[in-house]
């Protein structure tokens, strides 16, 4: 549970102007014997000559491209006539480059259980929007209320509320799609809210404290002041807290729109037939009828993981802050 | 065209619909006289939230373990403990559980072991920041996707080495000259034995390599995390050990990783929970756990939708409800020893 928004992440960042040192060294450890006058000079420069050998930072770039080979070669294959894909390697391309965009409009046309491709982008859009609005919306509101208004039990509940964490959303399933298929539920024929209020409830516990611990650290001075001008709770939580809680909010809500985005359990349960699914219902529905289909397979799965990698990196700090105070969700 | 509009009417009536609920609610709560009005706005800010949490999580989970305890396509026949019984006897059960025990032992062990050595090894390299970006990649993209890439990268077609698409399957193939044996094409994610030997114990060869896409996912959230906390050592601990002679092996042996401690727990119990739940993986790789590679989560979906045995489906869930409690207990007390300087 790291409980923090603000997580020492960014250290990342500010460390590394210590690092200019260089990259000399070459030994690992081991020159400082116990007969050595000690060696004071600053220790940006020493720690980077002595942590930084060539042989880590090459281990380290070997792990990484090791960590990109797969991804790369997805993506390089999308890209490669039908025809070559099946009959040879995706590093054979560079000997021998031939691109096309055939296999996008392929995959995109492909219908699964009945409907193209394309639907199920749009259902991941509207399965994602509001399954990440609402659940953050509902938390900053019960945050709110935590922080700052008083009533019996707060504290209690507030406790109770962060022990639900524990709940794996497995706990639930059965009983949550046996309430959206009667009549107590009113939308039997779409599931699609079925799924924003699935999303919602399990994203409750974690919003809320995360949610908690950054409004409730908000300076009571302004809110105080603002209470004494007779402002609402409303007008406080509106005009005071939403906006100084952004950082807050766009950091969880980011998370949580990946999350959504990348789920395939909540969907598969409560959503029905493929009609209300998203893509990562489709992907593996392709996995299992079309398994060797690679032309359709690389470039379906690379229009499933555009949102997610543009999010990465035009949003990567934020994301980042997200996935760590996240990271336990589910 | 016509679809992309609906889609915004979709989202706009979900988030419509939300917002009126909600202006509508406290609208109603400042209609009322005092001393109402004040318990009905507290109750418009929290009371949606806990609706959530009562109705949502709390009566399903209650719900859900009165389930465990009966038997039949809609789970009305008392059954006792007898799911339970089945669970911990049945052999292919038995099996799920190996495997559950397994993944969760390797991933947690590799991705923690994997984020030390590249949080050390990168600390205040060149390029540093670029480097864990790249390895913390995996994390940003869906486990279904993962899975599509691996079994690219798993793919096995026909004899020919020269045909072979697969990168795994390529460089078995091409390795003969150096490898001892022969090299057959070799359907990876089918092999249910462990490197050709059969046990009951011991997890299949698909397995392990499922196993490798979760640690790909989840290494580069332990880097990012461990490294965070290793740059936050004070510098005159290692300066202090240093002028005593201490060499790096042993000051990172015996004061940054000691420093550490709690931020690797953390990150043990986080991946651990997050392993216990996996399910897109054999959703995505092992169709859904054939070749005996199914988990207790994904044994858990099957079960309660698709082959209609609501009851163990539920006592699965109990069981993993059960197996997470004492991870979060650890969890938070050590959460609450990093608070409190330990």
């Amino acid at each position: 549970m790291a409980s923090t928004i603000s997580t020492p992440v960014d250290a990342t960042v500010g460390a590394k102007g210590g690092a200019q040192g260089g990259v000399q060294g070459g030994v690992l450890a081991g020159v400082n014997g116990p007969n050595k006058p000690p060696d004071l000079t600053p220790r940006g420069s020493k720690i980077a000559k002595n942590l930084s050998s060539k042989k880590g930072s090459i281990i380290v770039w070997l792990i990484a491209a090791l960590w990109t080979v797969p991804t790369f070669g997805l993506l390089v294959s999308s890209f490669r006539p039908e025809t070559q894909i099946k009959t040879s390697g995706w590093w054979f391309f560079f000997s021998d480059p031939s691109v096309t965009l055939d296999n996008y409009r392929g995959v995109l046309d492909n219908k699964v259980g009945g409907q193209p491709f394309t639907e199920f982008f749009l259902n991941s859009i509207k399965i994602t929007v509001p399954g990440a609005v609402i659940p953050i919306f509902l938390a900053a509101f019960a945050a709110y209320a935590f922080s700052w208004m008083k009533f019996w039990g707060r504290d209690w509940i507030f406790v109770g509320v962060v022990a639900l964490m524990v709940v794996p959303l497995q706990m639930t399933l059965i009983p949550l799609l046996r309430f959206f298929n009667s009549d107590f539920f009113p939308d039997k024929a779409n599931g699609i809210p079925a799924i924003w209020l699935a999303h919602s409830i399990f994203a409750m516990p974690l919003a809320i404290f995360l949610l908690k611990n950054f409004i409730g650290s908000l300076p009571s001075e302004v809110i105080e002041a603002a209470r004494v001008d007779g402002a609402s709770h409303m007008v406080i939580f509106m005009r005071i807290v939403l906006p100084l809680s952004v950082p807050a909010l766009a950091s969880i809500g980011i998370f949580q729109f990946l999350w959504v985005w990348n789920d395939l359990l909540v969907a598969k349960v409560f959503g029905g037939g493929a009609k209300n699914q998203p893509m990562t219902f489709a992907m593996v529905d392709m996995v299992g009828s079309k398994g060797n289909e690679w032309q359709l397979l690389t470039a379906g799965a690379f229009v499933t993981m555009i949102v997610p990698l543009i999010v990465f990196l035009s949003l990567q700090r934020f994301f980042v802050r997200g996935l760590l105070a996240g990271s336990v969700k589910g | 065209m016509i679809e992309i509009f609906k889609t915004f009417v979709t989202v706009a009536l979900g988030l419509g619909a939300f917002l009126a609920v909600m202006v509508g609610l406290y609208w109603l709560a400042s209609q009322l006289p005092e001393p109402w009005r004040d318990r009905a706005r507290v109750m418009v800010f929290v009371g949606p939230a806990l609706v959530l949490l009562v109705g949502g999580l709390i009566l399903p989970s209650l719900y859900t373990g009165r389930l465990s305890l009966f038997t039949g396509p809609n789970a009305n026949k008392w059954y006792g403990f007898g799911n339970f019984r089945e669970l911990f006897t049945d052999s292919d059960n038995l099996i799920v559980l190996r495997n559950t025990v397994w993944w969760v032992i390797l991933v947690t062990l590799a991705s923690t072991v994997i984020g030390i050595t590249i949080a050390r090894l990168a600390d205040r390299m060149r390029g540093e920041p670029y480097a864990k970006a790249l390895i913390f990649l995996p994390t940003a993209i869906s486990m279904v996707g993962a899975g599509v890439i691996w079994n690219f990268v798993y793919a096995t077609k026909g004899n020919d080495p020269d045909k072979q698409y697969g990168l795994l399957t390529w460089l078995w193939l091409k390795a003969e000259p150096i490898l001892p044996g022969k090299q057959d094409p070799h359907y990876w994610l089918q092999d249910r034995e462990f490197f050709g030997f059969h046990s009951s114990f011991l997890p299949g060869l698909n397995t392990l390599f499922m196993i490798v896409v979760i640690v790909w996912i989840q290494a580069g959230f332990a880097t990012v995390v461990i490294s965070a906390a290793m740059k936050g050592v004070p510098d005159d601990l290692v300066e202090a050990a240093k002028i005593d002679g201490a060499t790096d092996r042993q000051s990172f042996f015996r004061i940054v990783l000691p420093y550490v401690k709690g931020t690797i727990i953390t990150v043990a119990t986080t991946t651990l929970i997050a392993v216990l739940k996996v399910f897109d993986i054999v959703q995505t790789m092992g169709k859904g756990g054939q070749f005996a590679t199914s988990t207790l989560a994904n044994d858990m979906y099957q079960r309660s939708f698709p082959l209609s045995q609501p009851g163990y489906g539920a006592a699965l869930a109990v069981i993993l409800f059960v197996a997470v409690v004492p991870i979060v207990y650890v969890n938070a007390k050590n959460q609450r020893n990093i608070r409190e300087g330990r």
